[in-house]
C-alpha cells in the first residue's frame, strides 16, 4: 500500500530522515514512536507529499508520489489525514467540515454527501453537533470530526500525526476508541503517537524512531517486552515506568 | 445655527459628492487592492516583486501629492478627465495599497494548519484558496478594512483643494460667509463626517459578529 525506499529529508543541517524503508501492507496498522524530534511526524507527513523529500521515493499503491499538481491532489484525496491541532475548517459548521471534499473534490451531490456525511458523524459520536461550529465543541470531539472528514473521502490509508497530543486525558480515549474501532475494521493506518496503550491493543507493527532513522521494528507483544535496541530500550524505560 | 438651517441643501448636497467619492473610491480600491494583494501573496517573484514595488511607492507618497500629479500631470500629457476622475484615480491608487496589506495581513493570520487540511482532502491550490483560506482571510480582515475605509471617508476632504464642492469645501465657504458662527459650522460638518463614519464602523461590527468563527 505504502512504500518509502532510501528516503532522506534534510531541515538545513539537520539530517531528518536517513535512509528510511518502509512497506505498509493493506489493511496493515503501523504505529510509529520514538522521542520528540526523531522524526516521525515528517516521516508521516512526507507520505502525502505535505513534507518533500529530498532522495529517494515514496509510493502508494505501487504509484509514485506526483509533484505538486493535480495529480498530488487526487492522489491525496486517496490518503486520509488527522493533525494533532485538527484544523477543521474554522468557517464551516461540523457537517460542512465532513461534506466539503466529497461534494467540491468527489463531484458528490450535496444531499448524497450529507446523508453520508451524517452517518459518518454517528459513527464517530458527534452526530447531534452537526450544525456548530468547531471551535464550540471539545477538543477531543474536533479530532472525531477530522476523523469523519477524512473517512468521507473513502481513503485507502489513513495517516494520523499525533491525533491525541492536544488533547485532555479524558478526550484521549474516546478519540483512540474511534481509531481503534476503524483499525479493527480493516483501515491501513500509519500512526504517529505516544499512546503505548493504543501501539499495544491496535497496531499489527510497531515502528521505533530516533535521530532520524527506524531503530526497531516488531510486533507490538515483541517490542515493549523484549525491545532489541540499546536505544529503544532507554525509550521504554523512561516512559513506562510511571 | 441660522448658518446650517439655512444651508441646509448645500450642506447635503456637499455631504453627497462625500459619499459619492467614498463609494466611488472604496470600490476602486477594493478591486485594485485585491488585484495587488493577490500579485503580492502569488508565488512567482517577479508579481510578489511589481506588488511590494506598488506598494512601496503609492503608500509612502502622501495623497496630496499624488492628487496634484494626477490632477495637474494628466492633463500635461494628453490624458482630459473630469476633475472628479482625476482626484480619484490618486485616492483609488492610494487606498488600494492599505487595501493589499490589509487582505496580505488577513491571510497571513489563517493557521497554516488550515491549508494542509484542504490539501489533505485532496483540492488543488486555488480551491484551497477559494473555499478554505479566503473566506477566513476576509473574516480577519473587517477590522482593518474598516479603519482603511474611515481613512478614506476623511481623505475625501482633500477634494476641496481642487474644487470639488464636498462637505469640507462647503465649510469653507460657510466659515468666511458666517463670521460669528464659525464654532456651529465646525460642529456642524464635523458631526455630518462622523455619522458617516459611525455607518462604516456599525457595518463592520455586523460583519464581524455574523462572520466570527468562535
Amino acid at each position: 500500500m505504502v512504500a518509502m525506499r532510501g528516503v532522506q529529508k534534510h531541515f538545513g543541517a539537520l539530517h531528518v530522515l536517513q535512509d528510511i524503508e518502509l512497506d505498509v501492507a493493506p489493511g496493515e496498522v503501523v504505529v510509529v514512536i520514538g522521542p520528540s524530534g526523531s522524526g516521525k511526524s515528517t516521516l508521516c507527513r512526507t507520505i502525502n507529499r505535505l513534507e518533500t523529500i529530498d532522495e529517494g521515493s515514496i509510493e502508494i499503491e505501487g504509484r509514485p508520489l506526483p509533484q505538486e499538481g493535480k495529480a498530488l491532489a487526487q492522489l491525496r484525496a486517496d490518503v486520509g489525514m488527522v493533525f494533532q491541532s485538527f484544523n477543521l475548517f474554522a468557517h464551516k459548521t461540523v457537517l460542512e467540515n465532513v461534506t466539503l471534499g466529497p461534494v467540491k473534490v468527489r463531484g458528490v451531490a450535496k444531499a448524497d454527501a450529507e446523508k453520508r456525511g451524517l452517518e459518518l458523524l454517528e459513527r464517530v459520536g458527534v452526530a447531534s453537533q452537526a450544525g456548530k461550529l468547531p471551535a464550540q465543541l471539545s477538543g477531543g470531539q474536533q479530532q472525531r470530526v477530522a476523523i469523519a472528514r477524512s473517512l468521507a473521502m473513502e481513503p485507502k490509508v489513513m495517516l494520523f500525526d499525533e491525533p491525541t497530543s492536544a488533547l485532555d486525558p479524558e478526550m484521549i480515549k474516546e478519540v483512540l476508541d474511534t481509531m481503534v474501532s476503524l483499525a479493527q475494521g480493516g483501515m491501513t493506518m500509519v500512526v504517529v503517537t505516544h499512546e503505548m496503550g493504543f501501539a499495544r491493543t491496535a497496531a499489527d507493527r510497531v515502528l521505533f524512531m530516533a535521530d532520524g532513522r527506524i531503530v526497531e521494528q516488531n510486533t507490538p507483544e515483541e517490542f515493549f517486552t523484549n525491545p532489541q535496541s540499546e536505544r529503544a530500550r532507554d525509550f521504554l524505560d523512561k516512559i513506562l515506568k510511571h | 445655527m441660522d448658518a446650517l438651517t439655512d444651508n441646509a441643501s448645500a450642506i447635503l448636497d456637499g455631504f453627497w459628492l462625500t459619499i459619492q467619492l467614498l463609494v466611488v473610491n472604496g470600490i476602486g480600491a477594493l478591486v485594485l487592492g485585491t488585484l495587488v494583494a493577490s500579485l503580492r501573496l502569488s508565488p512567482v517573484p517577479v508579481m510578489r516583486a511589481v506588488a511590494g514595488l506598488y506598494i512601496t511607492v503609492f503608500r509612502n507618497t502622501p495623497l496630496l501629492v499624488l492628487i496634484v500629479i494626477t490632477y495637474f500631470g494628466l492633463p500635461e500629457v494628453g490624458i482630459q478627465l473630469g476633475f472628479f476622475t482625476r482626484i480619484s484615480i490618486a485616492m483609488s491608487v492610494y487606498t488600494s495599497t492599505f487595501i493589499a496589506e490589509a487582505l496580505r495581513s488577513g491571510v497571513n493570520a489563517v493557521p497554516l494548519g488550515q491549508a494542509e487540511a484542504a490539501r489533505s482532502i485532496g483540492m488543488p491550490f486555488t480551491m484551497t484558496l477559494t473555499q478554505v483560506v479566503l473566506p477566513q482571510a476576509v473574516r480577519a480582515t473587517v477590522p482593518p478594512m474598516a479603519s482603511v475605509l474611515i481613512a478614506l471617508t476623511k481623505n475625501t476632504s482633500l477634494a476641496a483643494g481642487f474644487g470639488l464642492a464636498e462637505a469640507t469645501f462647503r465649510l469653507k465657504g460657510l466659515v468666511n460667509d458666517y463670521a460669528t458662527e464659525r464654532w456651529v459650522i465646525f460642529f456642524g460638518i464635523a458631526l455630518g463626517y462622523i455619522v458617516i463614519v459611525e455607518v462604516i464602523s456599525f457595518g463592520a461590527a455586523r460583519l464581524e459578529r455574523r462572520w466570527r468563527v468562535a
